[in-house]
């Protein structure tokens, strides 16, 4: 009895240590990167309420590949590998219609293209990262982690944040929304069929369009681009293979571009 | 109907995957004293603005018609009050949450 007793103890004695020096080890980790990383906490604190429109956002993206009879691994993979919800629905109904493979990849691009000016956005603030860690960062530029940056370190201003802080920050961000993001779509795709249609979930995938592109528009040119777009798109919504998406997206920027040209040092400053 | 894992469509969505990380990747990894030509910076300003609405304006107007009609008031009615709190809160989760119990509302009493 008494030799259990004493081997029990030794055992507890010998998990103390290792919990100990867990303990010890973590608080060190933690130390060193205390600042980095309350920046990349703040970024996750940051983004948290617009995770809520995420949600729904990836759980339709997700049932709408397993409504249209894609294999779940892969609208997983697809999901990984382009990682942009309204093109990655836009080439599922595409796919569905059996599209031609440059129709789907041009309108991808189209859907897109608007990361090309987030890219020119965030790229001041990731100049110091290696080559590779410039490739992961903007593999998970999304609208969100672009908005974000710019609402807490507008151009022009708060240099007093070093770019390593500003970089855990981004990556606090855009880490976040990329799990977020893989969970609910893989949500959608192996359990998305079980949500009833009266739901009309599928709504809300307008909604956040709508949520994002309004604030942003702040001149009169912007204003006109996104009219002629929308009721382009309207008028063009019965052309065959979603071409009218892009006829829509070429009509209003060049809409935009025009008013530009006339007014150009007014609407610098709006991005 | 079905798309299966075939090379044509693992290639199709390779490509997607690669002209969308281009997208994102240009200005970050291209160097910092590139110059951008006009048009181009120009014309970027004006793709959010052009593509987002362009993707979300049939959805409100056509998806879901009740038999008899062209175009889905309940879901338009919706999208207006969203507007309005998009551009009142600039919030996602406040737009969001309007839009959707607006619908849910007219989709429950059904007043006209």
């Amino acid at each position: 009895m008494a030799c259990r007793v004493f081997y029990f103890l030794k055992l507890f004695k010998r998990e103390c240590e290792t919990v100990r020096i867990c303990v010890l080890l973590i608080i060190f980790v933690l130390t060193i990167l205390q600042t980095r990383r309350s920046a990349f906490f703040c970024g996750i604190k940051d983004i948290f309420p617009a995770v809520a429109g995420l949600i729904p956002f990836g759980m339709i993206t997700g049932a709408a590949a397993t409504a249209a009879g894609m294999d779940p691994w892969l609208a997983m993979a697809m999901s990984i590998i382009v990682y942009a919800g309204a093109s990655q629905l836009a080439a599922i109904s595409l796919l569905t219609l059996h599209a031609p493979a440059l129709i789907v990849v041009a309108t991808v691009l189209v859907v897109n293209l608007r990361f090309m000016m987030y890219s020119a956005s965030v790229a001041p603030h990731l100049r110091h990262l290696r080559a590779r860690q410039k490739w992961l960062f903007a593999y998970l530029l999304v609208d969100h982690s672009f908005a974000m940056l710019n609402l807490r370190f507008p151009p022009g201003g708060t240099e007093n944040i070093s770019s390593q802080h500003r970089a855990a920050y981004y990556f606090g961000i855009s880490s976040f929304l990329w799990v977020m993001w893989q969970i609910t779509t893989a949500i959608g795709i192996f359990a998305g069929t079980k949500i009833p249609a009266n739901w009309s979930l599928d709504f809300a995938i307008p909604l956040i369009f709508l949520a994002l592109v309004l604030p942003a528009l702040q001149t009169r040119a912007h204003w006109l681009t996104a009219l002629v777009a929308s009721m382009a798109a309207v008028f063009t919504s019965a052309m065959p293979l979603k071409l009218g998406l892009i006829a829509a997206a070429v009509a209003g920027v060049s809409i935009g571009v025009w008013l530009d040209s006339r007014t150009p040092v007014k609407t610098v400053e709006s991005i | 109907m079905a798309i299966s894992g075939d090379v044509y469509t693992w290639s199709i969505i390779g490509a997607a995957g690669a002209v969308t990380l281009l997208a994102r990747a240009s200005f970050i990894v291209l160097p910092a004293d590139t110059r951008v030509p006009v048009w181009l910076q120009r014309s970027l300003k004006f793709v959010a603005a052009a593509v987002l609405p362009a993707i979300a304006l049939p959805d409100v107007l056509f998806r879901d018609v009740p038999v008899g009609s062209t175009i889905n008031t309940y879901r338009i009615i919706a999208a207006l009050a969203a507007m309005l709190i998009a551009w009142k809160t600039r919030s996602i989760f406040a737009t969001l949450g309007a839009g959707m119990i607006v619908l849910w509302l007219l989709q429950y009493f059904k007043p006209f």
